[in-house]
């Protein structure tokens, strides 16, 4: 047993040497807290941890068959003192952590707005957060910057030590937006938005990823993390905006389809509300928007909710057709000539992808 | 024949549902065929259909079926793990311009059915079937409550798992991960057959294990030998109690949440689809309300061996018994409290994340608590380290690991850098491979010698449990290690060589634990082919304290002659130390439950449904569906359900078996 446990410890030092811990070596402040509260928490239970393995080591040599200088007491089946021992110290240690996850939960809230760019240097007053709005799309992230009229795919620039405020939205999967040294991981949801507030402390690049399976195209769906000095940053913008086209609703409809590896590109300007549309799921041009469905039907409905139905012109319920696309037809619903062939693993190649156009369709899903 | 004649007939099934162009696949098949066709030869030729049938197949032996659930879970095993391999092997080589030897489409079956196949089919069968056979011996009774029903559940699962290896070769399997997340696993994304082989599958087991769960909770309680109170009952009693109640509890959250899935994907409804107001969101915490108790369903039953096996090689009573018990419910109720935590990162405030973190953090209390009564159980005992032992404090230094780590993804700013990434995914398996498996490990051992007359191999044992535990180590530490590096889990490719070397070293370990699924196949082998060596005729191998002990290796069908009569927490050690004398004649006629096969159609006619709505075979669906209900009500009509065993046969039995027993 013993030889067991030792091993891992043994090569652990070699392993860890050389290798780039983001999570324990983090260039965001807010990363940087989270990795504090690791280490504290890790620091906490091993101080029942460590007794435990090392008594239950003691115990399994002393107690030992063979031993003829131990005791056996084998009526030893209740001791009062050793159960108060037993269920408080585990009882502290988590009232303990119980402490510090109730603050570090609210302290880190990803909606809160930050309140320091470091450790003991707090926001400026007058310093408004860069907002990005971030979309995941099949398998690529755009990033929006309404403030500064750019856009970019698979790339994500941030000044060093200006507060970020994320908002982040996804066209049709569940995808998280990971970036371990920025500040871990927040969903990205369809039709909804979620936020992050986050800061970059350092220049340098690295990694950010989709943590939640997709699809097909997941495991390539990173992006590039760049922090930027301030007049580098300005630079990069100006980059950014000297790219051949902006990123109107067209280029969107083309974009959402679904792709994978794809390249860094930039928009050198923005059309207005694309988040917004995206979050509503209205991409397609003379698709209504969620928002305004929800709307007339509230308003069809005298304001009540409980007696919503749809407002004339709008899709009446579940035999409408979904707001992006066509939906798929359901399997009882089949005519024979329409079940198609499920085949096996190996699929045609096809390019073309319909996209949003029509989601159900099976090459979306499987691009050779 | 028209087109339309022929998809009316075959749905959607064709020549391209089958996987001809496959190499990896294809090879597969023909192994499986050989092997398949070579034990459908063998039992032919051995003339054992019959035997199979009438003393297996259609068993109500709470023994039996025990058994039975124990195989179903070992060769499950065998799957699930070489999915593990080919996985370790794609995670180990694709890297930069390497993109591997599987392609994506692959790789995503293959982590969906792994997940789905390990908690489904391997470890549920191997926990239930443990139940079923320990459970009723150690309460003193002769079979469990409902015994036809036992057959049943039984053979639904093995269904569930059928349908879910056909995918194999005909169709595929899911692509969405082990528990489907909607919106992924919408009609609108996944159209093809795997999500459905996915939903029907689990479907089918489901309900069995529902109605297994319900049969051990009426058997505990109805079922205990006399003078049995609660407070006496052994704590791997207490712990299958506990399990089976949470099991009832929460299986109809996922059955029914797989019906909403089913629902929108055969009528068209949008419970979970982006569109017209559906909510992915739901699926997940119904899911999830469901996923988390069942980690504990399944750790329950291993901590209540690891108790018995504990107090079996210490020589000592279990040290508080009682605050163990109470530990038990504890666990038991809080694990309903928790299930927000596998998505804190989806945006809830700070003060519901902050209300499960905590929830889930005190459940390390009681877990704690468990650990050092444990620990003091050991505490001047006269520890045997025979292998079951060995197992236990293999699992005490492991599983502490992974409760730490536990602790700490239920802190939610910790969780927001840790989820999804391989930190999580080494932390399961911590919790899961060295609480669970370990515990799975250290009971067949255990209790081998009672069901079959024969103690295992122990050279092969230990084997076994070296390749296990040395591979656990060296497998998950680098995974732990590239989770710090923040590295997601299901990725198939990677472009940064530099974790290159830790996924070598996992995939090392993982054919060090090949090792250890190996050795545990040859310490069967191998135990058989010494059975006469290795033979137990005493009915109590380990010097044990619970009631199985007290009759005979394997025990007769009706376990018991007379029930015994408990007047103290461990029976069977009472009774020796009060010097037990087995009863040699005045034995009665035991009323038992007769064998029945409709267990077996009813699960035929379960998978043909199953394999029907998939392939959409509306004809076969129908037909099947209404056989189900005619069977199932025609056996409600008969009445030839019970036998009596004759006192003669029962002596016979008695004072063949018995006569080197202790107290003989």
């Amino acid at each position: 047993m013993r030889r067991a446990t030792g091993l891992p410890l043994l090569v652990l030092p070699l392993l860890l040497s050389g290798c780039d811990m983001v999570v324990m070596n983090p260039t965001g402040d807010v990363a940087y807290q989270q990795r504090n509260l690791i280490l504290f928490s890790v620091g906490v239970m091993l101080l029942i941890i460590v007794p435990v393995m090392v008594l239950t080591v003691l115990f399994a040599y002393r107690y030992r068959s063979g031993n003829p200088n131990k005791i056996y007491d084998p009526s030893f089946d209740h001791s009062t003192t050793l159960e108060l021992v037993i269920w408080s110290c585990p009882l502290l240690i988590i009232i303990a952590l119980s402490a510090v996850t109730w603050t570090s939960t609210h302290l880190l809230d990803p909606f809160r707005p930050l309140e320091r760019l470091a450790p003991g240097v707090p926001v400026p007053p007058d310093a408004k957060p860069l907002n990005v709005q971030v979309v995941a799309l099949d398998w690529k992230w755009l990033f929006i910057y309404p403030d500064l009229g750019i856009a970019t795919v698979n790339e994500l620039a941030l000044p060093v030590d200006v507060p970020v405020r994320f908002s982040i939205t996804s066209t049709d999967q569940f995808n998280t937006f990971y970036a371990p040294t920025l500040a871990g991981m927040i969903y990205a949801m369809p039709t909804m938005r979620s936020e992050l507030n986050a800061v970059l402390n350092k220049p340098g690049e690295s990694w950010g990823y989709s943590g939640n399976y997709t699809g097909r195209g997941y495991s390539d769906m990173r992006f590039k993390l760049r922090g930027v000095e301030g007049a580098d940053f300005d630079r990069w913008v100006a980059d950014v905006k000297a790219a051949e086209s902006g990123l109107e609703l067209s280029t969107l409809v083309e974009l959402v389809k679904p792709s994978e590896k794809v390249p860094v590109m930039h928009f050198a300007s923005v059309q207005d509300g694309l988040f917004d549309r995206a979050v509503n799921r209205c991409i397609e041009p003379g698709k209504p928007c969620m928002i305004d469905v929800m709307r007339r039907d509230m308003q069809a409905s005298g304001g009540h909710p409980h007696h919503a139905h749809p407002a004339p012109a709008m899709p009446p319920g579940r035999e409408a057709q979904p707001l992006t696309g066509t939906k798929p037809k359901p399997a009882l619903e089949k005519a024979p000539d329409e079940k198609g062939t499920s085949p096996n693993v190996t699929k045609p190649v096809e390019l073309e992808t319909p996209g949003q156009l029509k989601p159900g369709d099976g090459r979306n899903r499987d691009l050779q | 024949m028209t087109e339309t004649t022929l998809k009316t007939i075959f749905g959607r099934l064709g020549w391209e549902s089958f996987p001809i162009h496959e190499p990896i696949l294809f090879g597969t098949f023909v192994v499986v065929a050989l092997l398949g066709l070579a034990i459908v030869g063998a039992v032919t030729w051995f003339r054992l259909w019959g035997y199979l049938w009438r003393e297996w197949f259609t068993s109500v032996d709470h023994k039996k079926i025990g058994i039975m659930y124990i195989i179903l879970g070992i060769i499950m095993l065998l799957r699930g793990f070489a999915d593990a391999l080919m996985m370790r092997v794609q995670q180990a080589i694709a890297f930069g311009a390497n993109e591997g030897y599987l392609p994506a489409h692959h790789y995503d079956q293959i982590f969906t059915a792994h997940g789905t196949i390990m908690i489904f089919f391997v470890a549920i069968p191997l926990v239930v079937g443990l139940i079923n056979f320990v459970m009723p011996l150690q309460i003193g009774a002769r079979d469990v409550a409902f015994p036809f029903l036992n057959n049943l559940s039984f053979w639904l699962t093995a269904a569930g798992a059928v349908l879910t290896m056909t995918s194999l070769f005909i169709g595929e399997f899911a692509r969405t991960g082990w528990l489907s997340y909607a919106p992924l696993a919408e009609l609108s994304y996944s159209p093809d057959t795997g999500v459905d082989y996915y939903l029907w599958s689990l479907q089918i087991a489901g309900v069995g294990t529902t109605l297994s769960a319900i049969n051990m909770v009426a058997t505990i309680i109805k079922m205990r030998a006399p003078g049995m109170t609660m407070m006496k009952l052994p704590v791997f009693c207490w712990t299958a109690l506990c399990s089976n109640v949470l099991a009832i509890a929460i299986f109809p959250a996922l059955t029914v949440a797989f019906f909403l899935l089913m629902l929108d994907r055969y009528v068209g409804t949008n419970f979970f689809t982006n569109e017209l107001g559906g909510a992915p969101m739901m699926y997940w915490n119904m899911v999830w309300i469901w996923g988390h108790p069942e980690v504990y369903v399944l750790v329950l039953p291993a901590f209540g061996i690891y108790s018995e096996i504990t107090s079996t090689f210490t020589g000592k009573r279990l040290f508080g018994y009682t605050s163990m018990v109470y530990a038990t419910v504890v666990i038991t109720i809080l694990s309903y409290l928790v299930w927000l935590h596998h998505f804190f990162t989806m945006g809830a405030g700070p003060a519901v994340n902050s209300f499960f973190g905590i929830a889930t953090m005190v459940i390390s209390i009681p877990t704690g608590a468990k650990v050092f009564n444990w620990l003091f159980t050991m505490y001047r005992g006269d520890i045997r380290f025979e292998l079951p032992m060995m197992w236990v404090v293999a699992f005490m230094l492991t599983f502490v690991v992974g409760g730490m780590t536990g602790v700490l993804l239920a802190i939610p700013p910790a969780d927001f850098v840790l989820h999804n990434s391989l930190f999580l995914v080494a932390h399961f398996h911590n919790t899961i491979i060295g609480g669970v498996v370990f515990g799975l490990f250290a009971a067949m051992v255990y209790w081998f010698p009672k069901a079959f007359g024969f103690k295992l191999d122990p050279f092969w044992g230990k084997v076994a449990f070296w390749g296990w535990v040395v591979g656990y180590w060296v497998a998950w530490t680098p995974i732990y290690v590239v989770g710090l590096m923040g590295t997601a889990r299901r990725v198939h490719h990677f472009d940064d060589p530099s974790i290159q070397p830790y996924f070598v070293i996992a995939a090392i370990g993982a054919l060090i634990i090949l090792v250890g699924i190996l050795g545990f196949v040859m310490s069967i082998v191998m135990g058989f082919v010494k059975r006469e060596e290795l033979r137990d005729t005493t009915g109590d191998p380990w010097g044990g304290r619970t009631l199985e002990w007290s009759t005979s290796s394997p025990p007769p069908a009706y376990n018991f002659a007379f029930l015994p009569v408990v007047h103290d927490l461990d029976a069977w050690y009472d009774m020796k130390a009060r010097g037990y004398q087995r009863p040699v004649d005045e034995f009665r006629p035991i009323y038992m439950p007769r064998n029945t096969g409709t267990g077996v159609i009813l699960a035929g006619l379960s998978l043909a449904l199953g394999f029907g709505m998939v392939w959409y075979m509306w004809w076969l669906a129908a037909l099947t569906f209404v056989a189900l209900l005619a069977v199932a009500v025609g056996h409600t009509f008969n009445f030839k359900r019970d036998t009596f065993i004759p006192a003669a046969e029962v002596a016979a039995t008695e004072n063949a078996r018995q006569p080197l027993a202790v107290g003989a």
